[in-house]
């Protein structure tokens, strides 16, 4: 039996082909961003090896920096709403009728393509015969913004479509973890005289702490790695309003044929988010974990 | 024991009926967030679905919501005849079938060899796919481009079919992983002692075996290679091998004034998905909860 569970051949067999996929498409693809940040390159023509010159232009690149705020900006727009989902979940995985459609309902537009979400939502904005400024003009509003166009609001216009995607994702992860929580511990405090608050504060939160650790490091790098809705709608503009790491990285390597310093911005990019994520797990590790 | 304390002091009967008050309010204060959340998540679609079955005159003259009528049913026709919907619809269908049947697949080979059977760097491997799920693809994306340029492959549904692969391997063999933990040993004792080959043990025991999760994955996969828009809008140009979802994008674009076309456009790339999950949502929500890590 175990001779026959630790035959290197038919390991092999098994293993390698999936493993090589996943170096050949995944990791070695990481290590040449890495190799082709140090180049002049245009992705057609010979290398010039140039050391940290991109990296050199990167630091003084405004609209890099310009960039990089607007992903951040994204990152903390969805922590602070994983709050609100929270309660959603905390309320709906209490004795609520209809939770269980309610929740599909919430999660239907993740599983929409990027494309179509954008192509509906450029719709939605659209300045005269769209959704939300035709609501706005029935309300009355005389002159309502044009919501992609205008580069102060263009940004957080983005944002309200990248929250509609994602919000019933994290409402079911929490609500899954929610359920999970055995009866008999809630049951418990409901005899030592709790009441919901502190049930939800103390008991409930506290059970699921991992699952909301796992949940602000998704959301965080999830939002710095972003690109689809903003690469559809506006493509970074008006005149940088808001472009995102992803959206700058893709203009200059594939509108711009800036091979070199496109990699130098998507090794930054997986620098930054490596980073992130281990500033999380470290900031929210002081705290035991609870076992039950 | 406790309505006999009520009885006994019938002001006391206040508090629980005040506190059933208050609790009603609070219920009702809830009930209203998680509806208008509900209505947030969903009107735009129902708009979508209303506007696609309108001509212009209608998008803009008449109220928002109103029902469509009649509905125009011609736009879904018009689109379907004139763009490239059907082309686009058949690639995308090909491409995510077997991007999905050889990532579960290989996918499963891997789980196997990782959790059933005995080698040194098994959790130095499964770490590989782990860490996988955290990398941006964006990282990756120069030279997975100059790497298929070189191989020819740019403009290649072969480049499509790969990228798909290797990107959601992580994620699935993350679902497989705890379903091919739980079951016993005795199992492929019982089957060696039969006389069973490895292969013969995974393809007439263990895949078998975990058919349900099999289906999770597959759901999850269908979807997100349905989706998957980075890749193709990169490494794919001829509408030739288009998918729906980068090729209505250039279809739209075409047709931007006209409202009722776009609409029907979209909606015919998002029902697929649609059907799918009315049918087998419970399946699909198992899958994203055990698939957490992916972003």
């Amino acid at each position: 039996m175990n001779k026959m569970m630790s035959d290197k051949k038919v390991i092999a067999l098994y293993v390698l082909p999936p493993l090589l996929l996943l170096m050949i498409l995944v990791y070695i693809p990481i290590v040449m961003t890495g190799y082709y940040s140090l180049m002049k390159w245009d992705g057609i023509g010979s290398m010039q090896f140039i050391a940290l010159d991109n990296y050199k232009q990167l630091l003084q690149d405004n609209m890099f920096w310009k960039s990089t705020y607007h992903s951040f900006l994204l990152a903390l727009f969805s922590v602070i709403s994983l709050a609100g989902y929270l309660v959603i979940a905390l309320v709906l995985a209490g004795k609520i009728k209809g939770a269980n459609l309610l929740r599909k309902i919430y999660l239907i537009p993740m599983l929409l393509s990027s494309v179509a979400i954008a192509q509906l939502w450029l719709r939605i904005y659209h300045p005269s015969n769209g959704m939300l400024n035709k609501f706005l003009m029935s309300l009355g509003v005389d002159d309502p913004p044009n919501w992609l166009a205008d580069p102060k609001i263009a940004l957080y216009a983005i944002f309200v479509p990248i929250i509609w995607q994602y919000a019933g994702f994290y409402i079911l992860i929490y609500y899954a973890a929610l359920k999970n929580i055995p009866s008999s511990i809630i049951e418990a405090a409901v005899i030592d005289g709790a009441n919901p608050w502190q049930i939800a504060y103390k008991i409930k939160l506290p059970l699921i702490a991992g699952v909301i650790k796992v949940t602000i490091v998704l959301a965080v790098v999830g939002s710095l790695k972003y690109f689809d809705l903003i690469y559809v709608m506006t493509g970074g503009g008006p005149n940088g309003a808001s472009e995102v790491i992803a959206s700058y990285m893709y203009q200059k390597a594939f509108r711009s044929f800036n091979f070199g310093y496109g990699s130098t911005i998507a090794f930054s990019l997986l620098l930054i988010c490596m980073l992130m994520t281990w500033l999380i797990r470290k900031l929210t590790n002081s705290k035991e974990e609870i076992q039950y | 024991m406790q309505k006999e304390t009520v009885m006994e002091k019938p002001s006391m009967a206040l508090v629980p009926s005040s506190r059933g008050f208050a609790k009603t309010i609070g219920m009702v204060f809830f009930y209203a967030i998680l509806i208008v959340l509900a209505l947030f998540q969903i009107l735009p679609l129902v708009w979508l679905l209303f506007f696609s079955l309108k001509n212009n005159q209608e998008v803009f003259n008449t109220p928002l919501l109103s029902l469509p009528s009649p509905p125009r049913w011609e736009n879904y026709v018009k689109v379907w005849v004139e763009g490239n919907i059907g082309q686009y619809f058949f690639n995308s269908v090909w491409i995510t079938t077997v991007s999905v049947v050889l990532t579960v697949l290989l996918a499963s080979f891997a789980t196997f060899a990782i959790t059933r059977m005995n080698w040194k760097w098994k959790h130095v491997v499964l770490g590989l796919f782990m860490v996988g799920l955290m990398i941006p693809i964006h990282s990756t994306l120069i030279p997975l481009f100059s790497f298929f340029m070189k191989m020819n492959l740019i403009d290649h549904p072969l480049s499509i079919v790969l990228t798909n692969i290797g990107f959601n391997l992580p994620i699935t063999i993350m679902i497989l992983l705890g379903f091919y933990q739980s079951f016993p040993r005795e199992l492929e004792e019982s089957a060696v002692m039969d006389g069973c080959s490895v292969h013969r043990m995974f393809f007439r025991i263990i895949l078998p075996m975990t058919a349900p999760v099999i289906v999770t994955t597959t759901i999850i996969n269908m979807i997100y290679n349905w989706n998957e828009f980075v890749f193709v809008n990169t490494f794919i140009s001829s509408d030739e091998f288009k998918t729906l979802t980068v090729g209505i994008q250039n279809f739209i674009g075409q047709y931007t004034t006209d409202w009722g076309a776009i609409g029907a456009t979209l909606m015919i790339s998002v029902l697929p998905i649609l059907i799918v999950f009315f049918f087998l949502s419970d399946k699909i929500m198992e899958g994203i909860t055990a698939g957490a890590i992916k972003g």
